[in-house]
């Protein structure tokens, strides 16, 4: 990785400020691509403290030297069939601007790719799959050489991921108590 | 060059507070009919510099505001002007107003209480009262010279300009002052009666010279006070206006029109006050829709101003420092040993050691850094004399404050969450606990009662004490009350000890009469709650006749929490360890299963309601029964529950982390910390997890 990081460097002078960088992971022989300047890091797959009664895809927490950072799997955010974790199994760590707070949040993934560089304007709009399907968590699509890569807002995809569901939770809590005042009454 | 001041307003409303507070304990400590001298300085210091600071940051609202406080308080110092109770009070107001003012600017809203042009007016009539008599007319006809001016525009000044001695010395030149007023309109300088000495006595430096100014002009009276910002703490000046017809302005009537203004702003300094007040009002305007302008603004920030900064003793920080530097001496030496190509036994030995200096540094870089956030609780305890003060005014009730312990600290954050409780107490100690002196002499004490607020450390807690030698709890009323309410079987005998208990109770209050300050019942079990949040408990002794005595016991610190470590199924948690009352394993026989699936274990003669964690969590458990596992006895909301874990592990102190920062708000979890083997452990929020059951009023539906 960090050797490829390298590469990039003499790469990245030349860019003009159309063009940005991404980190590209392959999930389901998909490749997709996040903007480097929100990944913090990359770790291997470590066991995490699971958090009650969140979704599925929500693997829990681990301990971040000394932060809390929750792990989501984007496979099951996704509905792709999950795999079994092994040595292989990579987490990526990334910075998202969430409601004007900065969040930090692992998502795992089957491999991290490749580092390049995506002029906006080769940047292609998401071709339309008809209403019911929300894919504003996708940026665009683009190509690398042969394949094609999908450029994930990770802002949009996470921020959806995080604060409904905490929105969620304090209904199904208000809920709980209207209920319990019905029964009393 | 532009500077942005609004990077230094948050110092600036500290300092404020800061001053407002030393003021405020000032005013306490006053005596009014013989005041200290430097106390009366403490305070005007405090007024001046939120007057300055104000004036700066273009706050004008406060700063017209502190500048009548000012003027009284100069004069005050200046012994032109003897102090009353009533100018006590009315600055007492004033600290009160100031405070609500400042928390408006710091969340960026508009200030709109009655009380502020209440108290302006009540100073500027007071301020008026010290050399003349009828000062309501006055400020009214100032206010209709501020009618007129609006109505024709231009307005024919006369300033009466008596430049102080001192004026050249100090590098103002009333040429370049005069020069100023001509670009505002057309000026007119005339040389008034003036004393000089004898020509040998002359200063050359000094200043003799009165002038007599005539302008015309449609600039209002800030813009002319403008001119004479710098000097108009050491000369008199007097402002006197008239309005002039149109077009027919008479720069030549010379010194006659003065006589002919009817304005009747009085020819004293004073005078100057009462117009100045008077366009206060209208700037006050002026501040409220300039004060609209940032709002969109402040709309994105405006969550909350929380966040602060903390005010640290040196001494802590060079404390810390002096760790610091060690610490990096023992990583230079644990660093040449890992240079090492390889060890043997002597390096073996040197790195074992330097592990443990390590060890001990971070222990106490650990313990300093806490420091950091401990606060000495004088902070929470001085508002007290002024909640002593006035509500034992209100109250008829003769009061003596005891402040002890004021050094002991505790957490920045416990602090701010024990003031609330502690006040509620305290009321209660001067509404129900107190005598009136009558009843006091009659009992054979003191005409003067005594509430002792005292702070002290216990092991890892700080215990905060709220004592008085009041009345005591009236046990038969209590007893009789909660047997009419209910809460106590008419047959059942309850300890002295239970029945002080009762008043814990939510809804209950012995007092007759619901009175303006306490007795409606929401009280102690709020106290009490808000304690129970802070990890922290309560007791209550009280002796009829002798007084009682609260003892609230809190932890040190909100960031770490004593905590038993439970097993469920594969899980660890953390329960806070204050809130457990004991764990049991439960014999089948004392199980029972109510009809929709809840189940209540038999403890000596209560029934708990089970709370099945794994179930709650949607875990595996080892234990599906309560019969197979253990049962926690945990304390929520002063009510036991049972909850169902595998096994109990050990006990330790945890350090609290935010789950909220990077995740959410989880129902039943109140954060997570991490463990030694550095996993991540979650506590349960008792309360929470209760609620997400669904079982808090189980126990009343049994009942």
């Amino acid at each position: 990785m960090t050797e490829q990081i390298q590469n990039m460097q003499p790469q990245k002078q030349d860019n003009d400020e159309d063009s940005q960088q991404y980190l590209t992971f392959i999930m389901a022989n998909e490749e997709y691509g996040v903007e480097i300047l929100s990944v913090q890091e990359i770790r291997g797959w470590e066991s995490t403290t699971v958090i009650p009664n969140a979704p599925s895809h929500v693997k829990g927490v681990i301990n971040l030297r000394g932060t809390i950072v929750p792990i989501i799997d984007l496979r099951q955010r996704f509905g792709i069939e999950v795999l079994d974790y092994g040595t292989t199994t990579v987490v990526i760590v990334v910075k998202v601007a969430i409601a004007s707070e900065h969040k930090v949040i692992g998502i795992v993934v089957d491999a991290v790719s490749d580092v390049f560089s995506v002029n906006n304007d080769d940047v292609r709009d998401v071709p339309n799959f008809g209403e019911d399907t929300d894919l504003s968590f996708i940026k665009g699509l683009t190509n690398a050489g042969e394949k094609m890569v999908i450029l994930l807002d990770i802002n949009r995809l996470l921020g959806s991921e995080v604060l409904p569901e905490a929105e969620q939770l304090s209904q199904l809590m208000h809920n709980l108590d209207a209920d319990k005042q019905v029964v009393n009454g | 060059m532009e500077i942005d001041l609004s990077q230094f307003s948050q110092v600036f409303f500290e300092e404020s507070l800061e001053g407002l507070d030393a003021m405020e304990s000032e005013l306490l400590n006053l005596d009014v009919n013989n005041p200290d001298e430097e106390t009366i300085n403490t305070i005007f210091r405090a007024a001046h510099s939120i007057k300055g600071g104000s004036a700066t940051f273009g706050f004008s609202q406060v700063a017209n505001y502190t500048h009548l406080l000012e003027t009284l308080l100069d004069e005050i110092r200046d012994g032109r002007r003897q102090m009353t109770n009533e100018h006590q009070d009315m600055l007492l107001l004033s600290v009160d107003l100031l405070r609500n003012m400042f928390d408006a600017l710091m969340r960026k809203i508009d200030f709109d209480d009655p009380l502020l042009a209440q108290l302006e007016k009540q100073f500027t009539i007071e301020i008026a009262k010290g050399t003349k008599g009828a000062a309501p007319e006055e400020s009214d006809s100032s206010n209709d010279t501020l009618v007129e001016q609006e109505a024709t525009g231009l307005l024919h000044w006369a300033i009466d300009f008596q430049a102080g001695i001192d004026i050249l010395r100090c590098g103002n030149d009333p040429y370049l002052m005069f020069n100023e007023l001509r670009q505002l309109g057309e000026l007119s300088v005339n040389l008034a009666k003036h004393s000089s000495p004898e020509f040998n006595d002359i200063d050359p430096e000094a200043c003799y010279l009165n002038w007599q100014l005539e302008l015309v002009t449609d600039q209002p009276l800030e813009r002319l006070k403008e001119v004479f910002e710098w000097v108009e703490d050491e000369c008199i000046i007097n402002y006197s206006s008239s309005p002039v017809m149109n077009g027919n302005a008479n720069p030549d009537s010379g010194p006659s029109n003065i006589e002919s203004t009817e304005v009747a702003i009085p020819q004293e300094q004073q005078g100057s006050e009462t117009v100045q007040n008077d366009v206060g009002g209208k700037r006050l305007d002026e501040a409220k829709t300039s004060n609209q302008e940032p709002k969109p603004k402040a709309a994105s920030k405006a969550k909350l101003p929380e966040t602060g900064s903390i005010r640290v003793s040196i001494d802590k920080i060079d404390l810390l420092i002096n760790m610091v530097g060690e610490l990096v001496i023992t990583q230079a030496m644990l660093g040449q040993i890992g240079q090492q190509d390889e060890i043997n036994e002597e390096s073996f030995e040197s790195l074992k050691q330097g592990l443990e200096q390590l060890a001990t540094h971070t222990r106490d870089l650990q313990e300093s850094v806490m420091q950091i956030r401990m606060l000495p609780i004088s902070f929470a305890f001085n508002r007290f004399p002024r909640l002593v003060r006035d509500i034992g005014q209100q109250l008829g009730k003769k009061v003596n404050l005891v402040l002890k312990g004021e050094d002991t600290e505790l957490d920045k954050t416990v602090m701010e969450k024990i003031v609330d409780p502690m006040v509620h107490l305290v009321r209660n100690s001067l509404d129900h606990g107190l005598e009136t002196p009558e009843e006091r002499l009659a009992k054979g004490k003191s005409e003067v009662g005594t509430i002792t607020l005292n702070a002290f450390h216990q092991g890892g807690s700080i215990i905060i004490e709220i004592i008085d030698d009041g009345a005591g709890l009236d046990t038969d009323k209590i007893l009789s009350k909660a047997r009419e309410k209910g809460i106590v079987g008419q047959d059942e005998e309850l300890s002295t000890e239970a029945i002080h208990k009762l008043i814990f109770k939510p809804g209950f209050s012995t007092v007759d009469a619901v009175s303006d300050l306490s007795g409606r019942g929401v009280g102690m079990d709020v106290v009490r709650q808000n304690i129970n949040e802070l990890n922290g408990s309560i007791e209550l002794k009280s002796t009829q006749d002798k007084g009682s005595r609260f003892t609230i016991r809190l932890p040190l610190t909100l960031a770490i929490l004593d905590g038993q470590l439970v097993r469920v199924g594969r899980h660890i948690y953390v329960v806070p360890l204050v809130s457990i009352h004991e764990s049991l394993q439960v014999e089948p026989n004392k199980i029972n299963r109510l009809s929709d699936g809840h189940e209540l274990i038999q403890l000596r003669n209560e029934y708990l309601p089970v709370i099945k964690v794994y179930q709650e969590f949607c875990h595996t458990a080892d234990a599906k029964e309560i019969k197979d596992g253990l049962v926690m006895v945990v304390d929520s909301n002063n009510e036991k529950i049972g909850l169902l874990v595998d096994e109990l592990l050990s006990q330790q102190q945890v350090v609290i982390k935010s789950l909220e920062d990077n995740y959410s708000q989880v129902p039943g979890v109140s954060g997570a910390t991490i463990l030694g083997d550095g996993t991540v452990a979650l506590i349960i929020d008792v309360t929470g997890l209760v609620s997400l059951a669904g079982i808090t009023n189980m126990k009343e539906h049994a009942a």
